[in-house]
């Protein structure tokens, strides 16, 4: 029977095993230091990957159901002026949600960093371990990519054959391509096998070949930490002085609760529920919740929004034999109002109206999965035999699509909350996502529609769908809500991670962003991790 | 187009079956050792998905399959019976949709499944709304036989190499068909090297 009992004279407690959690307790591990990392979700087995694959792929089982999520244990509540689908963004159980993400791995832009209390070159050594760790396939050829100083770990993959058919529609608009940074094996790294193409990288890669959290996992346990899985924390308890966070209580499958004593706790468990359980720690000397003391727990929270378009083109297209992507275009990342000029013409500079607030950086994508994949369309359709095969045929061959990503920025009104009338499988109340909108986002989101329309109007694209400011959704992707500062009123943790008000409480988590950018946030998060983790070594 | 065995390995590959290709597939032309149970009926413990279960199984897969795909039986019978090996329950689930898929043709046409002529065949998929059911695996009638039945067989075609190339993509999702084909363009250029 596996043994959840507390470890005796932990030096480190880490909440969470998904990226920032798996990466700091293997760096802790590995500078000595006993280290016990307790997850509320279980330990999925490897061998199980194709079965969850093909749940993913047929229809009669939910998406949810693909990692197991959407039980009482991830009971929420959405109280926002827009409904946010908060079990589809996240994975509770080793290896967190790198088990389901698309594994794209962009540093942060220097000018992301403007209203951050740390700069680009303090994070960029740690951008690079982080490349080294995740094992991140990616070329030089980035023109707008912040500097770097070594070249990726693994070369970049290939661009596609539709992205070959992009290419001349963006030269002749003055847009320009270049690869897109993936961790994801182009060749054998860290003893995982390079891509084999199964085309389903979101939500399960089934040979590896993606990189997953559970990998540093392993690699944490055999430095001696130590993983309890299915041990949700509760609450965190302090010492009178409200100096010192003191131990970690947490459940167990028996039935039974256990106190985990640490000299450090690093909290990494996401942009919702870090912030959740410091809220769910409230005492009689914190009655607003532990490490809260500034209010702003909670608050700011951010996301992603996508915007794309796509239609058909009257050419073969080639899509949907892998899952990820190879072309971006970060062009528009410092000036999204800019204009282009091509050898035939541009991109019209923003037109946007009087009022209508100037956009934020987008960045765009080139899909390479564009329109549905024949095995989904032949198992949801209601034909068989040749009358399928026929319609199979025409549904696929000729779907081209463009996708992209803007931020918001900080608003306090964006949050997450507890919702007491609401409670989880131990009794505590579930969080209330309030989150909206809003009027920069959407210009944003209609900048990056004028830009992708413009490519595939040039491209001679049949557009049938756009997804703008009125149909977006989110990418996935919680940020802020535990926001990095100086400032202990306006801020939950200093620039070294750490917590203002608890002097052995650091969070490693995109909670901690100040802003959000609009680059896919994984990678900024392992490299905070692993600065987090410094940092308590230095205590220690 | 004729379905190989490689489709089938490939098809049990992708979907997880424990089972080594050599254990399922044997070595020569026999493709399967089928199970030795001939008329054991279902609620049989040792084995629910018989010689009977799996004609019905075929069955199915001559209306569901396109006609221009041959070596439909060999493909059928590695991929049920591996995929089925070590999911004792799945197993069951599957033999017991196609028994209510025999139930229902008795109840209808005096026989079996596997006994109606192909346009009667057909037509009690009809009857019975497969074609319009939600795969379920814990559903009424309908909604099992298009999930064990139904969506089984066009799982395992769609998601194979041959399947995929009836459509027009020799890489098709769940097929760990490697990173040189999204290259390619559609005269077979490019992409190389892999």
């Amino acid at each position: 029977m596996t043994d959840r009992t507390p470890t005796e004279r932990a030096d480190v407690c880490v909440v969470g095993a998904g990226p920032a959690g798996a990466l700091a307790a293997h760096r802790l591990a590995g500078e000595g230091y006993d280290v016990v990392v307790l997850e509320a979700g279980e330990r999925f087995a490897f061998e199980d990957r194709e079965r969850r694959m093909e749940r993913a792929i047929r229809p009669g089982h939910g998406p949810l159901s693909v990692w197991e999520m959407g039980g009482p244990r991830d009971a929420y509540t959405s109280a926002g002026q827009r409904f946010y689908p908060l079990n589809r963004t996240r994975v509770k159980g080793v290896g967190g949600t790198t088990l389901h993400w698309q594994g794209m791995v962009m540093r942060l832009h220097e000018s992301d960093f403007e209203s951050w209390p740390i700069e680009y070159a303090d994070l960029r050594p740690y951008y690079a371990e982080a490349e080294s760790a995740l094992g991140v396939a990616g070329a030089d050829d980035n023109p707008y990519a912040p500097p770097r100083e070594e070249p990726f770990p693994m070369p970049g993959f290939e661009p596609s054959y539709s992205d070959s058919l992009f290419a001349e529609a963006c030269e002749r608009l003055g847009v320009t391509m270049h690869s897109v940074p993936n961790a994801r094996n182009s060749e054998g790294y860290d003893d995982r096998s390079a891509c084999v193409g199964y085309g389903t990288c979101q939500p399960v890669c089934p040979s590896g070949a993606k990189y997953s959290a559970d990998h540093h996992v392993a690699k944490a346990e055999s430095e001696g930490a130590r993983i309890v899985d299915r041990a949700p924390v509760q609450r965190l308890d302090h010492d009178e002085a409200g100096e010192r966070v003191t131990a970690a209580v947490y459940a167990t499958p028996d039935g039974r609760t256990h106190r985990q004593e640490a000299r450090e706790f690093v909290l990494a468990a996401g942009g919702v529920e870090t912030p959740r359980l410091l809220l769910l720690s409230e005492s009689e000397r914190y009655p607003d919740g532990l490490a809260n003391s500034s209010g702003a727990v909670g608050r700011y929270f951010m996301e992603h929004l996508f915007a794309g378009a796509g239609g058909t083109l009257d050419r073969e297209t080639r899509q949907n034999h892998v899952g990820f992507m190879t072309s971006e275009c970060h062009q528009f990342y410092e000036d999204p109002t800019r204009g282009t000029e091509g050898t035939a013409g541009g991109i019209p500079a923003w037109s946007g109206d009087d009022g209508e607030p100037t956009p934020d950086s987008v960045k765009l994508e080139f899909l390479n999965y564009a329109g549905p994949s024949p095995v989904e369309m032949a198992l949801s359709g209601e034909e068989w035999g040749d009358d399928l095969l026929k319609t199979l045929r025409k549904g696929y061959g000729n779907s081209i699509a463009m996708g992209g990503l803007a931020g918001q920025r900080p608003r306090k009104e964006n949050r997450i909350e507890l919702d007491p009338s609401t409670t989880d499988d131990h009794g505590n109340p579930v969080p209330e996502v309030h989150w909206r909108v809003d009027a920069r986002t959407k210009a944003s989101l209609r900048r990056a529609n004028e830009i992708q329309r413009a490519v595939l109007d040039e491209l001679g694209v049949d557009v049938a769908w756009t997804v703008g400011p009125e149909e977006t959704g989110p990418a996935y992707h919680h940020m802020g809500t535990t926001r990095m500062g100086t400032d202990p009123d306006e801020s939950v943790v200093n620039p070294r991670l750490r917590t203002h008000d608890l002097r052995n409480l650091s969070v490693a988590s995109s909670s901690v962003f100040v802003t959000s950018g609009a680059m896919n946030p994984t990678l900024t998060i392992a490299a905070l991790a692993l600065k987090a983790a410094d940092h308590v070594d230095e205590r220690l | 187009m004729e379905l190989s065995r490689r489709d089938a390995l490939a098809a049990l590959a992708a979907s997880g079956a424990a089972v080594g290709a050599g254990a399922v597939l044997g070595t020569d032309a026999d493709l399967v050792e089928p199970p030795r149970a001939g008329g054991r009926d279902r609620e049989d413990e040792t084995d629910s998905l018989t010689d009977e279960r799996l004609a019905t199984l075929l069955a199915v897969a001559e209306v569901v399959y396109p006609a221009e795909v041959s070596g439909v039986e060999g493909f059928v019978r590695t991929y049920a019976l591996g995929r089925t090996a070590d999911r004792p329950e799945y197993r069951e689930g599957m033999a017991d949709a196609l028994a209510t898929l025999d139930e229902y043709a008795r109840t209808w046409h005096d026989a079996d499944y596997r006994d109606l002529a192909p346009e009667t065949r057909e037509s009690v998929l009809d009857q019975m709304t497969v074609d319009s059911a939600d795969p379920d695996p814990a559903g009424s009638d309908p909604e099992r036989v298009r999930y064990y039945a139904v969506n089984e067989l066009l799982f395992a075609l769609y998601s194979s190499p041959t399947g995929g190339e009836l459509v027009g993509i020799e890489n098709p999702q769940g097929h760990p068909g490697g990173t040189a084909s999204y290259r390619r363009g559609p005269d077979g250029e490019g992409g190389s090297g892999e």
